[in-house]
């Protein structure tokens, strides 16, 4: 007789920790629901509103003689605030003040313009965090995609429809190669993504600020680091008003992404590496090929929000090309918890807070950086679910399931 | 002291894993909790020791009741714990280890090591455990790290002590001294409560059993009741101990390693010139204690290792300096020893998991695309051929338990054209009934005439399984034996004495 006897649970936690507080995080704030989502957004609308009306000067006024006349203060409160957030309304959905149906519908084409290079780098972030990899370099890719995709807008000559869509592709092209290099280095020497992104930034910026000043990229006859225009032909054509054709460029991405991941074997394999390298390298998939294929992509994506910036509203290069896009994009990617049609949705909003806060400010007094503070607050209150769900009494998590999970795998037990 | 639980219930979510458990320790006695895995055993021992809050019960001490909010407060009580992953800094030496959390000062702050070298060596010699006080943990066997647990614990003036699954790291020969260790802690006047799965050892130790089953105490037993007896407590019903297999027929050589050696990063030796063989159609076991080379092996055939010498050849194909994706097209069967880690991607659903290793080839892809219609057909027919119980093939695989994700993997590796097939720790943490379907699959993978390669820390189920026993001791075969081979001699040879 031999006894056979259960042997022992492999320490789960332990290794899952080795595997890194970064990715568990990025895990956690995407497999959330969109509830949460839809409750941090409103949490911080709600703290945008506490701080509008605190800066506000007849609520400050008003607060002078509060026990004498509270319904004064309300009142002031509610004339800041609502006066603040309709005229974020009216500067990025609808103008009702407008004399005609454009005029009316003027703002939400302006949100889309917005909404384009934000949509598509945040596919950039996306795309790296649906492999484990966080993507901060979408700066750097921008300004490397924007670069490729002017300079063959202004330097090369191209008949009408086929040089706009060369210098889109050279746009992609320039951002992928420039994100791919993060992805070689990631799966030669194992440095991380993170450090080398943010290097990679600092490097094509002022890479980028230096061609400025040479006959590469600068315009010929000026002491300023500027490039001459991109060509009429090269420029994404219009839809309406200032909304172009780069728009479309952004919605055919966000189907591709979409297909990628939900119908093909490469986005399968990039998902599999995404959530447990180990089990995929042990599956036979090469998990280096994979970091820089996605880096790759996630580049291309950012060369269309490069291209969007160059050829659809900039039209010249200048150091302040990318913004502050590579940044927001990251924002707009955990907002739409890097699932394709979140990001469009998440990126159309951040789209709209920028176009609004120009009005609020306008109209208002309400300085535009208001609208960052309640995008600042959106990503605290995604990165903490559980404070949300306190405030909002949402129930935990898939309390059931998280029993089965437990006991399941036995390591509690 | 005297310990008692009473009435402990722990939930989590909607899932009880403790349910009204009374257990009852005398003072200087061993007592038992033997259960499966997932059984409740460690969850109602983080209650006791203040890292779980029970919802209902009691914890009494010497028959006064205790409130514990942390390790602190039960430590502060007298009760000590020795964990199965011990809580040791590798880089700290002993002593420094022993004080860590109570460091004695000579005032402002200054910490006073001489103290706790002193406290060391005093308990140390009271146990005739021969420490060094200025020895790094890193540097010692695993089980006389287990000691420094001890007398760090006892340094705590720790009356009642838990080991929990102390003998899973341990050579046969350590579990023995443990044992001994035990036995003197208990005529000393410690209480001891001793939690594992491991029948013989309970038996062998243990003044009183409670068996605890499905997060119920479902019976207690004299340590003279038979293996068989506690067994079907543990398990709730009958169980086949044995693996029914036929003789082997074993044929040509298959795959051959010669030479074959391998450092880990920190330039330690992990694989010393393994030489082994194994022909068609039998199962080869390598036995020994966890860390031995073991892992190195199974990874370096499946291509996972860099850094080789040597050769590993397969049926004349040379193995090293191949992909993984090689080695599996080679006709490499691979069933990972950490299963949640290696062998399944939780968050994927089993049609997913079931076609990790192709999702790129026919009849899966077609060009970029996947053919959804295919895998979910594929999954449907190997769900129902390994009985993967579940609520469907779209159900996430981290739900599912131990074994039918086992079954997920099985399934997968097994249905691959196969020239070998390396299974490592098959059946860890997986329930009996589980544990039978594994191992029918691998003598059928065996009688199909493939060569089967069982990477085991069990002794149990590697004398179970095997063909022939090649046991390894710090990344060398000693010795390849016949599965009939004596514990004793198994022992020694798992601690790498060639008699």
């Amino acid at each position: 007789m031999s006894a056979v006897t259960p042997p022992a649970v492999p320490p789960v936690e332990e290794r899952d920790r080795r595997d890194g507080k970064v990715g568990t995080v990025v895990r956690e704030i995407m497999s959330g629901s969109v509830v949460l989502s839809i409750a941090a957004i409103l949490l911080s609308f709600v703290i945008g509103g506490i701080l509008i009306a605190a800066s506000d000067e007849d609520v400050q006024e008003t607060a002078g003689y509060f026990f004498a006349r509270p319904g004064d203060m309300l009142g002031a409160i509610l004339d800041a605030v609502g006066g603040a957030y309709g005229a974020l309304l009216r500067g990025a959905v609808f103008n009702p003040r407008g004399d005609n149906l454009g005029e009316m519908l003027g703002p939400i084409s302006e949100t889309l313009v917005y909404a384009t290079p934000l949509v598509a780098a945040g596919l950039g972030v996306a795309v790296a965090f649906r492999a484990g990899l966080f993507n901060i370099g979408g700066t750097g890719q921008i300004v490397a995609g924007a670069a490729a995709a002017g300079w063959v807008g202004f330097a090369v000559d191209l008949p009408p429809v086929l040089h706009v869509i060369v210098a889109l592709v050279a746009g992609i092209l320039g951002a992928a190669v420039w994100a791919g290099i993060v992805g070689i280095l990631k799966a030669r020497t194992g440095a991380h993504e993170v450090i080398l992104t943010i290097m990679l930034n600092y490097i094509a910026l002022r890479l980028f600020d230096y061609l400025l000043t040479t006959p590469v990229l600068q315009q010929p006859g000026t002491v300023n680091p500027i490039s001459p225009p991109v060509s009429g032909d090269a420029m994404f054509p219009s839809i309406v008003g200032r909304l172009h054709w780069g728009f479309v460029a952004m919605l055919l991405a966000v189907f591709a992404i979409w297909w990628l991941f939900a119908k093909s074997n490469l986005g399968f394999k990039i998902r599999a590496v995404g959530l447990s390298p180990s089990a995929a390298r042990t599956a036979g998939i090469n998990v280096g090929i994979i970091y820089v294929v996605t880096f790759a992509i996630a580049g291309g994506l950012m060369g269309i929000a490069g291209s969007a910036q160059i050829l659809g509203t900039e039209r010249t290069l200048t150091g302040g090309i990318a913004g502050s896009i590579g940044f927001d994009a990251i924002t707009v990617a955990l907002l739409g918890r890097s699932k394709p049609f979140g990001v469009l949705a998440a990126g159309i909003l951040f789209g709209a807070l920028r176009a609004g806060s120009r009005t609020m400010q306008a109209s208002e007094g309400v300085p535009v950086d208001i609208v960052l503070v309640v995008q600042s607050f959106i990503v605290l209150f995604l990165a903490a679910p559980p404070l949300v769900r306190a405030i909002f009494r949402l129930p935990a998590p898939g309390s059931r399931a998280t029993a089965i999970l437990s006991r399941s795998k036995g390591a509690k037990a | 002291m005297q310990l008692e639980l009473r009435g402990i219930t722990k939930r989590f979510g909607g899932f009880t894993a403790n349910d009204a458990i009374d257990v009852v320790v005398e003072p200087g006695q061993i007592h038992a909790l033997l259960g499966e895995n997932g059984a409740g055993k460690s969850t109602l021992m983080n209650v006791l020791y203040g890292l779980y809050r029970a919802e209902e019960g009691a914890i009494l001490l010497d028959g006064v009741e205790q409130h514990f909010s942390g390790p602190g407060d039960a430590m502060r009580a007298g009760i000590g714990m020795v964990h199965q992953h011990f809580m040791l800094v590798p880089v700290f030496t002993v002593a420094e280890n022993v004080m860590l959390g109570h460091e004695p000062t000579k005032g402002a702050g200054v910490l006073d090591l001489e103290t706790a070298r002193a406290r060391v060596r005093e308990i140390s010699a009271r146990f005739g455990f021969d420490l060094d006080p200025d020895a790094r943990i890193e540097d010692l066997p695993v089980g006389v790290q287990q000691r420094v647990e001890i007398v760090k614990a006892l340094s705590r003036d720790a009356k009642v002590l838990v080991f929990d699954e102390p003998t899973a790291v341990l050579t046969p020969q350590e579990t023995d001294e443990l044992i001994g260790i035990m036995r003197q802690l208990k005529e000393q006047g410690t209480s001891i409560v001793f939690i594992s799965h491991k029948l013989r050892e309970v038996r062998a130790v243990a003044d009183v059993i409670t068996v605890i089953r499905r997060g119920k105490v479902v019976g207690s037993a004299e340590p003279t009741a038979s293996s068989q007896e506690l067994a079907s407590l543990m398990v709730g019903r009958a169980v086949e101990l044995t693996v029914q297999k036929q003789t082997a027929k074993p044929g040509d050589v298959a795959l051959s390693i010669r030479g074959l050696s391998a450092r880990n990063e920190q330039g330690t030796v992990t694989l010393d010139g393994v030489d082994l063989d194994i022909h068609r159609g039998e199962i080869l076991a390598i036995a020994g204690v966890q860390g031995n080379g073991q892992t190195e092996l199974a990874n370096a055939i499946i291509g996972l290792l860099g850094g080789l010498e040597g050769s590993i050849s397969l049926e004349g194909r040379e193995l090293i300096g191949r992909s993984v994706k090689q080695v599996l097209d080679a006709g490499v069967g691979f069933v990972p020893e950490d299963r949640s880690h290696d062998g399944i991607v939780k968050e994927f659903t089993i049609a997913e998991n079931l076609i990790l290793d192709r999702s790129d080839r026919e009849p899966f892809a077609s060009g970029l695309s996947l053919k959804l219609g295919t895998v979910r057909e594929f999954a449907e027919q190997k769900s129902r051929e390994y009985d993967v119980r579940s609520q469907g093939i779209e159900t996430k695989v981290g739900r599912l338990s131990g074994g039918n994700q086992q079954k997920v993997v099985l399934a997968r590796e097994l249905s691959r054209p196969l020239k070998l097939f390396i299974a490592s720790q098959p059946t860890r943490g997986l329930d009996v009934g589980s544990i039978q379907f594994v191992h029918e699959q691998i003598v059928a993978t065996r009688d199909a005439g493939v060569p089967v390669l069982i990477v085991s820390t069990e002794l149990d189920e590697v004398v179970a399984l095997a063909d022939r026993i090649a046991v390894m001791y710090q990344g060398r075969i000693v010795d390849v034996v016949a599965p009939d081979t004596s514990r004793e001699r198994l022992g020694s040879l798992m601690a790498g004495v060639v008699a």
